[in-house]
């Protein structure tokens, strides 16, 4: 326990206690819609054109409208949405697979709109590896030789990619098994090769497109369990597609949600659970678990000046769960939360906590 | 005639029609024009042709005048291998026995030379054709209707401008059996890359393949179940077409039953027919199998 009398005289304001976040995708007022001819149209969707009108009047269906975003560096976005929200639209244009109508993304500096066939090529092998919802593997390749895919597309020999697939393979789980094809293997096993696959790459972003879907949930939990673990060490700039609030909030340091083409709000998992920003992510929310989303840190109160601070400290980052369990078994009432360097920034008592697990409205 | 007219004018009862003199002038034109063209250049077609004429003269001197037992064990290995399966196998050690019992072994030879060069040429022009179908849709609508135009205009009608260009033997013979077997290779080549999983062809664009590599490495093999079926379709369409082919001067069966047609042998007629019937049958099985083997990766073996 620190010594907490020299930091007794605190202000009643709280001290911000964000993270730094450097982001390494900007999206920039990003448009996009599909038909045939997508250029006359553009300016009047600017205008504000509805989607309803411009697939009625012209034929043309919007998936994109005015997408802003900054998704950090090393660290896990997730894009949520029901289906038909562009979601997956949205993951496409940040390896170009598909093309925006108007907009930028934005990658090291480099607008991946404007590539050449062959740039883009080059940032595809280089820069971002992919995961599929139905894994996207080659039947006829064997597990070790499909996680090699991406460097035998980069042209590097066998003897060099091979000791670099099969420790992937083992970093996965799945040691033993290289020589199996893939219609051998269990689902959760198989999304395991396409995340072998797409680590042996050794590409700074990893986007996985609705990768955990196509799984038993208990399956699809374990391969989250995965995923963090990994993430832990390797801190990959990772864009996660969902439909699953749950799984967003697990995942996701920051979570994008996106309705009808559009950013309905985006913020940390806790800002959408707390602040909601319309009854869209109001009725979305409902239901999740906030005693597992919501961390302390969030609910942290101010502590009065010329008063001790509490003697049980608590991080601020445990969740409301953890810190009744926590206030529960020392039987006091109040406790003192700590910043992300570890200095007494705030108090919470049982009260707090309790209040704010059950709130819903 | 104005009764069967239901009172109508001429215009609308009687189909309306060329007059007979313009249509003699259009056939003279054409007729003549084409007959002095190829009257020009026949000496370069047969220069162009000389040394097809060779490689078909000598490989079908390899089927027939080998001794029959080293062309056996040829064919029943080549069915072993391909269908891995004893039953296979022993139908084709029986039906070449058999052939050779009535005495049609040199007949078959024949015709097989044929067929396996027949076939060879139409999945090299059928392949790459088809792939270039699957990969531009502008293509694809351009190569079907010529496709159905070749599958539907009776072979007779293409046989005589061939004829009249490379004459009587065993070119325009195999013309004749490849305008009328390639289509299935282009169409199931088209129809099996078009077909392959959009989220493998996905996969293999984001990790950034050239068109090249996604089509060695993803399109190619995965319709290579399709392909496989488009290769036996050209094998017995090259079959069924010895027989037209011999019109114009190709041997073996195909011949035999011509002339059992003009002089109503009706034994042999039927052995003949037998006999193709045999090796088509044998070159199906073998080579559907084939296939099938090709494929087994594919099946799902675990629950």
């Amino acid at each position: 326990m620190t010594d907490l009398s020299n930091t007794a005289a605190e202000p009643a304001a709280l001290e911000a206690d964000d993270e730094a976040v450097v982001p390494a995708i900007i999206i920039q007022d990003l448009y996009k819609i599909f038909g045939p001819h997508p250029d006359r149209h553009i300016d009047a969707v600017k205008k504000g054109m509805t989607k309803s009108d411009l697939n009625r009047k012209h034929g043309h269906s919007l998936g994109l409208k005015a997408i802003d975003t900054e998704l950090p560096a090393g660290s896990i976005s997730v894009i949520m949405g029901l289906s038909g929200s562009g979601k997956s639209t949205l993951l496409r244009h940040i390896n170009g697979l598909i093309a925006p109508t108007a907009g930028q993304v934005l990658i090291d500096g480099q607008d991946v709109a404007k590539m050449s066939e062959t740039e883009l090529r080059t940032f595809r092998r280089h820069k971002t590896a992919m995961v599929f919802q139905k894994f996207g593997l080659l039947p006829h390749r064997t597990v070790l030789e499909n996680t090699l895919y991406g460097l035998d597309i980069q042209g590097i020999s066998r003897k060099e990619s091979e000791p670099v697939g099969r420790r992937w393979i083992e970093r996965v789980g799945l040691k033993g098994y290289e020589d199996q094809y893939p219609t051998q293997l269990s689902g959760g096993m198989q999304q395991r090769v396409g995340l072998a696959r797409a680590l042996a790459n050794d590409a700074p972003v990893l986007l996985m497109d609705e990768a955990f879907s196509a799984l038993d949930p208990l399956i699809r939990v374990d391969m989250q369990s995965v995923l963090l673990e990994l993430q832990q060490e390797l801190r990959k700039t990772i864009v996660f597609i969902t439909h699953d609030l749950d799984e967003a909030l697990r995942l996701g340091d920051k979570i994008v949600v996106l309705r009808a083409g559009e950013i309905s709000q985006q913020g940390t998992g806790q800002d959408i659970v707390l602040n909601p920003a319309n009854d869209y992510i109001r009725a979305f929310v409902r239901e999740v678990n906030r005693a597992r989303v919501i961390q302390l840190r969030a609910i942290t109160r101010p502590h009065k000046p010329d008063t001790s601070w509490p003697s049980l400290t608590l991080s601020g980052s445990i969740t409301l769960e953890e810190a009744a369990k926590q206030l529960t078994s020392s039987d006091i009432r109040e406790a003192t939360v700590l910043s992300r360097q570890g200095r007494p920034r705030g108090v919470v008592d049982l009260m707090d906590v309790t209040r704010n697990m059950l709130r819903t409205e | 005639m104005a009764s069967s007219c239901w009172g109508l004018p001429t215009l609308l009862c009687e189909a309306p029609e060329l007059s007979s003199r313009s249509l003699r002038e259009i056939r003279r034109t054409v007729d003549g024009g084409f007959r002095d063209l190829v009257r020009e250049i026949s000496p370069l077609i047969d220069a162009a042709t000389a040394p097809l004429q060779r490689f078909l003269n000598g490989l079908e001197d390899a089927f027939a005048n080998s001794p029959w037992i080293i062309v056996f064990l040829v064919l029943v290995t080549i069915a072993y291998a391909a269908s891995r399966s004893w039953r296979i196998t022993l139908g084709t050690v029986l039906a070449l026995l058999a052939i050779g019992w009535v005495g049609l072994w040199q007949d078959t030879m024949v015709t097989l030379s044929m067929v396996t060069v027949c076939t060879i040429v139409a999945v090299i022009i059928g392949l790459p054709i088809g792939i270039l179908a699957a990969r531009s849709n502008r293509a694809e609508k351009l190569i079907m209707p010529i496709l159905d135009v070749m599958q539907t205009l009776p072979s007779f009608v293409y046989l005589i401008p061939v004829v009249v260009i490379f004459g009587i033997g065993k070119v325009p013979g195999m013309i004749a059996v490849v305008i009328y077997a390639t289509p299935p290779m282009i169409r199931l080549t088209n129809l099996g890359i078009r077909l392959v999983d959009k989220e493998v062809i996905e996969a293999a664009d984001a990790f950034g393949s050239s068109e090249r590599q996604k089509l060695w490495n993803v399109q190619l093999p995965l319709s290579l179940p399709t392909l496989m079926t488009g290769i036996n379709q050209t094998i017995m369409m090259a079959l069924s077409m010895v027989v037209v082919a011999s019109m114009v001067g190709v041997g073996g069966l195909g011949k035999n039953v011509l002339q059992a047609i003009n002089n109503q042998f009706f034994t042999m007629g039927f052995l003949n027919g037998f006999a193709l019937v045999a090796i088509a049958i044998a070159f199906d099985r073998a080579s559907q199998a084939f296939g099938q083997r090709l494929q087994k990766h594919t099946e799902v073996q675990h629950d």
